[in-house]
């Protein structure tokens, strides 16, 4: 066996036992780690298919964001996860039946695939020559000509996720005390001052 | 030797794993969500695997938008999570019924 084959079943072992454990485990900060490392395989996974940006950006994106983000939500609510398993056993038998049927499904379609005979030219002309030039440098010829559009879409995407997620998590507390620069600034000392003079032995 | 038909088999397993994870952990949504993020990751290996062996680069572009989708997707659920966590104090999907919709 080539070390390669070795790795693959090495990463596909982590990866298939550590999503098991993220949907079965008592506790969520247990199935966020366990999602962490099942990220952290499969961008193993995708160096070993040639895809070192993709596996980076995994790393980046999902490892780096997605999960930690996941991590401070499960650690910031303050919620009894004991009692939202109360019915994992009542409907294990059904999601059972419905992963045999879509796993009977899926590989209806294993190695029954044709190619059509034009396929391969239609894919030489888009991907550039891939023993000349490495995966990202190739990636980002690709993508900063013929699939513009979809980049930018990507950005605004991004872009309306991150307002959403702002606009919906703010909130403005009225009794909170705040400095308020501009009140401060146009105070008169004349109208807040006021001298008294006040008699010797009778007081205010 | 692995083929394209192993990368397909752990994928289309992983897949399941998160249709299985959203059905089990009905009333948990941080863990629906959490087997979201596992359902595009499977279909992410299936888009570089094809890619790979098809010396096709587009696949992997396609990955990179399907990242952009999930990435916004968490954010935004993970939002609204806490956004309904402060108005209910609670994150039960069956309370989830404020539209009667």
């Amino acid at each position: 066996m080539l070390l390669i084959d070795i790795s693959f079943y090495v990463f596909s072992t982590i990866i298939i036992s550590s999503a098991l454990l993220v949907v079965v485990s008592r506790n969520p900060v247990h199935s966020v780690l366990w999602l962490i490392l099942m990220f952290l395989s499969c961008a193993g996974l995708f160096v070993l298919l040639g895809a070192e940006f993709v596996a980076m950006l995994l790393v980046i994106v999902y490892v780096g964001a997605v999960a930690v983000l996941f991590l401070f939500v499960v650690m910031m609510l303050d919620i009894d996860f004991g009692s939202l398993r109360s019915e994992f056993a009542r409907y294990m038998p059904i999601a059972g039946l419905i992963c045999i049927i879509l796993l009977m499904e899926l590989s209806l379609v294993f190695g029954v695939w044709q190619t059509a005979e034009s396929a391969e030219q239609a894919r030489a002309v888009i991907t550039p020559d891939l023993s000349q030039v490495q995966n990202t440098a190739a990636l980002g010829q690709i993508i900063y000509s013929k699939y513009i559009y979809l980049f930018q879409t990507a950005g605004l995407i991004l872009l309306v996720a991150m307002i959403g997620a702002i606009v919906l998590t703010v909130r403005d507390r009225p009794n909170i005390k705040r400095q308020d620069v501009l009140k401060q600034i146009y105070r008169d000392p004349k109208e807040q001052i006021e001298i008294i003079d006040v008699e010797s032995g009778r007081g205010l | 030797m692995v083929s394209l038909e192993h990368y397909l088999f752990m994928s289309a397993t992983l897949f399941i794993i998160g249709i299985f994870g959203i059905f089990v952990n009905r009333k948990n949504i941080i863990i629906i969500l959490m087997s979201i993020e596992i359902i595009l990751m499977a279909v992410n290996i299936n888009l570089v695997a094809f890619s790979s062996f098809m010396n096709d680069l587009v696949g992997q572009v396609f990955t990179l938008f399907v990242l952009t989708v999930a990435a916004a997707e968490a954010a935004i659920g993970l939002a609204i999570l806490v956004c309904f966590y402060r108005s209910r104090g609670s994150i039960l999907v069956d309370d989830v019924n404020m539209m009667k919709g």
